[in-house]
């Protein structure tokens, strides 16, 4: 039927930190006007340490050296691709190829962040970690992280989410880590962060923050965009060998959009290659419960960036809805600035769309202060998609 | 002189801190808070911090995250700090307001200066607003004649405490300890030092925020500070003896930035 693909590929995973892109934000963190710091000022110190490390870590071959060991023995890259005909089929005869980041060891692409961070509250001589999780899943990397390295680790988690993702607190627990459920608002991933930020404003001396999406101040988009690159460089490499030609769409789902900017990146500069980024849509966008943050959201300055939001007139955050727990998030990172298109759900209950209408692009808000020399370009569609599952 | 710096100023003519009192607009109603930030004023707080009570304010401990909760569950609407700050400057207070930075963006930052400026308010404190990030707040506040208001940590090094205090107008906001708000037994050991420091940079006045609750520690900082900070205090004393607690507190803390001399 299809022939297998090659076992091991060129790229590196530390490709995507060693070698800067095309499409970096300014010295501050800024991607045109998003992104930035809009952090207390407690942080700052902190945040400077860790620009300078991951600055420092990113031409020390050595860091880079094993980073890749790590991933090659410990993470199991490069990660296959698979031939999916079946659903291929059900979709109307394309040809669908999947990026299995989820035979990663721990089960989703999370560990690629996880472990550079890790490598880097090494560096920095941090001997606690605490992070946030909404699915588990950055959790439970985080936790195995920590676990092979030999760091304290604290887990945040919305209480909804807890109850609703129990296996991965089981995981997270017989980790070693110490999960705590979260209580306050949504109780779910913003208020997951909410509280890491609070824990991290109170220990930062001896604390590192690895935020598991790419958002957050200033250098998390960016360092964790790069630290997931590796999944587009892989991706089209194998694409190539396997078929002869890049894809025609790429897709990823966007929570905070660090799996999705992951595997765009390595497509940005490819003008043929449609981008889509796809949304939780909830009970429908036209129902207001979803989290479909860059299709319905304007922007504000949400968990240390300013980013597209779901928020009300006064600017108070509204809160996000989605099946997904991971996803259930109302904001998204500063790189995944998108235009839009509206997808129409080809079935009630299938997530993928069928029919794409080209919407306007959305343009680059007024008053940007800050152009950014080279901005990443609006080239992501994004779409929702209806919760599928058999809740609702 | 801006006019927050003229009521530090003021303080120190009289040999005292200034007592800064902290309260959410709209906590536990609009009116209500009017009721309390009166009765703070009438126990003898120099100057009012009227929060804005927002979904996700990081820099909160329990006490605060309660009351924002409780304010916005009653219905609290952003433009009614406004009215907030009018009625409670109409009475003879001062007043400033305490924001993170999303609700100002939302409703536009030169729109909120211009509108917080007619309603009598003299500046703004920003949380998680880096002057690095403060342009359009920069311009607005000018435009405007608010004061503004940004923190340094006891974390921040000289460069940073320098372009922050050059950036501020009004009183330069000292976090006391790393940490978000809420009530300690004892002032951090960081407080001291990190306004030396701060001294070495700026002519500014300095208040001292972040975990007083007692005359004994206002007396404390009062040693050291131009002003003390207090927040979490005053919204339990609401919460358990409502106007005549807030007062009660106000009146205490009042005694304690006058028993300390006033640093030189
Ligand atoms: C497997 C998986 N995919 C995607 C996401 C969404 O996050 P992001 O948008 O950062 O990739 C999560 C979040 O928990 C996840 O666990």
């Amino acid at each position: 039927m299809f022939e297998n693909g090659p076992v091991s590929t060129k790229s590196r995973a530390s490709d995507g930190i060693a070698h800067p892109s095309d499409h970096e934000p300014d010295e501050r963190g800024h991607f045109g006007r998003y992104g930035g710091r809009f952090v207390p000022e407690a942080l700052i110190a902190a945040l400077d340490e860790l620009t300078t490390v991951y600055d420092k870590a990113r031409g020390d071959r050595e860091f880079l050296d094993e980073l890749d060991r790590l991933h090659r023995d410990y993470t199991g890259r490069p990660s296959p691709l698979t031939d999916a005909p079946r659903l291929g089929e059900h979709a109307g005869g394309a040809r669908i190829l999947l990026k299995r980041e989820d035979l990663n060891h721990t089960g989703s692409h999370k560990i690629n962040n996880v472990l550079g961070q890790a490598l880097l509250t090494k560096r920095m001589g941090k001997k606690r970690v605490i992070a946030e999780t909404g699915a588990g899943q950055h959790g439970v990397a985080t936790a195995t992280a920590c676990a092979l390295l030999g760091l304290e680790c604290v887990v945040y988690m919305g209480e909804v989410d807890t109850e609703r993702q129990a296996l991965n607190v089981a995981r997270m627990r017989l980790l070693g880590a110490k999960v705590v459920p979260v209580k306050s608002g949504s109780r779910t991933l913003k208020d997951a962060i909410n509280e890491a930020l609070r824990d991290w404003v109170t220990n930062v001396d001896e604390t590192h923050y690895l935020l598991g999406t790419a958002a957050g101040p200033h250098p998390f988009p960016t360092m964790v965009r790069d630290l997931h690159r590796i999944i587009g460089l892989e991706a089209r490499e194998q694409v190539l060998e396997r078929v002869g030609r890049l894809p025609d769409v790429v897709a990823a789902c966007v929570g905070g959009g660090s799996n999705a900017i992951g595997i765009f990146h390595a497509f940005i500069d490819d003008p043929g290659v449609r981008l889509v980024g796809f949304e939780p849509g909830g009970d429908g966008v036209s129902t207001g419960r979803h989290g479909a943050t860059l299709t319905a959201g304007s922007p504000g300055a949400l968990h240390g960036a300013l980013s597209y939001l779901l928020q009300d007139d006064d600017g108070q955050t509204i809160e996000s809805h989605s099946i997904s727990a991971g996803l259930d998030y109302p904001a998204s990172g500063p790189s995944t600035r998108c235009s839009r298109t509206w997808g129409a759900p080809s079935t009630a209950r299938s997530p993928m769309p069928r029919r794409w209408t080209r919407s306007r692009c959305s343009r680059a808000p007024r008053g940007s202060s800050r152009p950014s020399s080279r901005p990443t370009p609006s080239r992501v569609r994004c779409a929702w998609a209806r919760s599928s599952g058999p809740t609702r | 002189m801006s006019g927050v710096q003229q009521i530090f100023e003021g303080a120190r003519a009289e040999g005292r801190g200034a007592l800064v009192g902290y309260l959410p607009a709209g906590y536990p109603t609009v009116d209500g808070s009017v009721e309390l930030l009166s009765a703070m004023v009438e126990g003898g707080c120099d100057l009012l911090e009227v929060g804005i009570p927002y979904s996700d304010p990081v820099m909160d401990g329990p006490t605060i995250q309660a009351a924002a909760d409780t304010a916005l569950r009653a219905g609290f609407r952003l433009r009614d700090v406004l009215s907030v700050v009018e009625r409670v400057s109409a009475a003879g207070g001062r007043a400033v307001v305490m924001t993170y930075y999303n609700p100002v963006l939302r409703y536009g930052v030169d729109a909120f200066a211009r509108d917080l400026a007619a309603a009598g308010g003299l500046g703004v404190i920003t949380p998680d607003l880096i002057p690095d990030e403060a342009d359009e707040w920069l311009a607005a506040s000018d435009a405007h004649g608010l004061d503004r208001i940004f923190l340094v940590a006891p974390s921040s090094t000289e460069e940073r405490i320098a372009t922050t205090a050059a950036a501020t107008r009004g009183f330069l906001y000292a976090t006391s300890t790393m940490g978000v708000t809420g009530a300690r037994d004892a002032v951090a050991t960081a407080a001291p030092g990190l306004v030396a420091r701060c001294r070495a940079h700026t002519a500014l006045p300095i208040g001292v925020g972040l975990g007083v609750r007692s005359a004994d520690q206002a007396a404390e900082v009062a040693g050291f500070a131009d002003g003390v900070i207090v927040g979490s205090a005053f919204v339990t004393a609401a919460e358990t003896g409502g106007a005549g607690g807030v007062r009660a507190l106000a009146a205490e803390l009042a005694g304690g930035v006058r028993r300390a001399p006033a640093p030189a």
